[in-house]
């Protein structure tokens, strides 16, 4: 009788060596799981054109490196163990080897899953065939320092503006007066962020020390005026308004309960 | 003479392994494109893609279900293997292979195998690693085991450039050597366990012959899968266990000639 107690029957065994299992894969697995969530959070990575977004990314991109071994200039590495970008992604470091914007984007077209997408840098020509257009890419966006920026010193320089592949649209010169002589001219860089394809020539090109003008991931360097305001001047901006969906414009609050007309007459104010 | 014979698979499989990783090399570096990209998807001959099954399964589990390239790719392979054995990718093409191979062979001449061992672990500890890294892939939208695959950290560093990448081969080594015999390939890596699963419908498999059996024991002495081979000096039947991974390292040893491939074909008559 004592013995059939404590003897453990096949069913228990069975239930806990499953338990067993399931106790160090819950362990394993957060574990895993917390590593991963950290690595592939790389907000600074800068990918190649062409590529999804970023959590896109992670999903589609197999690791292969059929794109760093079609580019020409070296410019894109897989990330290796050390790397601050997750393993074994493609990415490049613009002041090390920056982007130049083939125009057969030969990095975009072996991409055997999608990561890379041959739509987000094409369009359509006047007889209505995609063609690839290497100027739609959004690699990133240049953004200056201007307070290491020697031209906004007052020190000649438009090393970036000339670097530009897309002189004059991308990267512009203002002249501004210089008011500690009196009677130069401030020449300072601006970036035009929307025609800017974050290549990262300027950067390499910068002449400071670390460089003053850098780039960074689109969704990192740009902030989002949200539907809350609107250039009423302009026709094109409204349309933004019928198109949002993020029905974050109307904020409540307990006033907004009442229609304005009814709280101004009820005499409260 | 004889030793290479009597190696010869051996030979052949280090051949296959270092050719293969040669190849991806030399259309990295020198644009020589025979096998361009690397393990986990690759073009062959600049038309046919390949592509790994598990990283591509894990893709669907991160949510992506445009049918490209890679799927045509995974099929392939799939196709391959289960004609040719799952796990022939661990023995004949794996480069993590080589390196705990290695180990094995310092294991036998450092003889640790016969200090008691300290360290037990599940050889099905794969399969809930392959389990846990589709729930990961899904839940965190990405390849959660290329997050961290030493085999990937090496086929890539041999192809692109390792970095540190090194220090966690050498612990993979270091693992195999001291802490548990076929520690990693043998028990841990999902990759071989989704291969093991392919294996067990594969077509060329290994056959015991029992009457020729002398209980020399000298295969189960060198199988990184021991309990594929229960047959042995039993019963002549096929090494039908999908985990066997057809490196013919038993067929090599054995001197009897009671161990050699055969064609096993699953619709019996």
């Amino acid at each position: 009788m004592k013995d059939e107690k404590s003897a453990v029957s096949a069913r228990r065994r069975f239930v806990l060596q499953t338990m067993q299992g399931v106790g160090l894969a819950a362990l394993g697995g957060v574990t895993w799981s917390a590593y991963v969530n950290e690595a592939k959070s790389a907000p600074l990575v800068l990918r190649p054109p062409g590529a999804v977004t970023e959590n896109d990314f992670m999903a589609k991109c197999i690791r292969c490196g059929l794109c760093v071994e079609a580019c020409p200039f070296h410019t894109l590495k897989l990330a290796k163990i050390n790397d601050q970008a997750p393993l074994g992604t493609p990415f490049f470091t613009a002041r090390i080897i920056p982007c130049y914007m083939c125009k057969d984007i030969p990095c975009v077209s072996p991409c055997p899953t999608g990561a890379l997408d041959r739509k987000l840098v094409s369009k359509k020509d006047t007889s209505g065939v995609e063609k690839l257009d290497i100027k739609m890419s959004k690699m990133g966006v240049a953004t200056i320092d201007s307070d290491q920026c020697i031209a906004f010193w007052g020190i000649q320089c438009d090393a970036c503006y000339r670097a530009c592949p897309l002189m004059g649209q991308a990267i512009v010169i203002d002249a501004s007066r210089n008011d500690r002589t009196g009677k130069h001219a401030l020449m300072t860089p601006r970036v035009v962020g929307d025609v800017c394809t974050g290549c990262g020539l300027c950067e390499k090109a910068c002449v400071t020390q670390k460089a003053s003008i850098f780039v960074l991931p689109i969704t990192v360097a740009k902030g989002k005026a949200g539907s809350n305001y609107i250039r009423g001047w302009d026709q094109k901006d409204e349309k933004r308004l019928e198109n949002d969906t993020s029905g974050g414009a109307t904020t409540i609050t307990p006033q907004s309960s009442k229609k304005a007309v009814d709280y101004l007459n009820s005499g409260e104010l | 003479m004889s030793i290479f014979l009597k190696h010869k698979y051996l030979i052949a499989r280090r051949i296959i392994q270092l050719s293969i990783i040669v190849l991806y090399f030399a259309a990295n570096a020198w644009g020589i494109k025979i096998l361009e990209g690397d393990l986990s998807s690759s073009k062959l001959f600049s038309k046919i893609p390949l592509a790994d099954p598990y990283a591509v399964l894990q893709m669907f589990c991160a949510g992506v279900f445009v049918a490209s390239e890679v799927l045509t790719g995974a099929i392939i392979i799939v196709l391959f293997y289960v004609i040719i054995g799952g796990r022939a990718f661990c023995s004949w093409v794996c480069p993590v292979n080589i390196v705990t191979d290695f180990a094995n062979l310092l294991r036998r001449k450092l003889r640790i195998d016969e200090v008691e061992r300290k360290v037990w672990i599940s050889r099905n500890l794969r399969y809930w690693v392959l389990g846990i890294s589709l729930i990961i892939s899904s839940v965190l939208g990405t390849l959660a085991f290329e997050m961290i695959s030493p085999i990937g950290i090496l086929s890539r560093g041999l192809i692109f450039g390792i970095g540190f990448g090194l220090v966690l081969i050498a612990s993979v080594l270091l693992f195999d050597l001291f802490a548990i015999k076929n520690g990693f390939c043998g028990h841990i890596c999902p990759l071989g366990g989704f291969y093991s699963i392919i294996g067990r419908f594969s077509i060329l498999r290994v056959k015991h012959e029992q009457e020729r059996c002398t209980l020399c024991m000298k295969c189960t002495n060198i199988c990184p899968e021991k309990q594929v081979l229960h047959m042995i000096g039993k019963r002549s039947e096929f090494v039908a266990m999908g985990e066997c991974t057809n490196c013919a390292r038993c067929i090599e040893v054995c001197d009897d000639d009671a161990l050699n491939f055969d064609i096993r074909l699953i619709i019996k008559k």
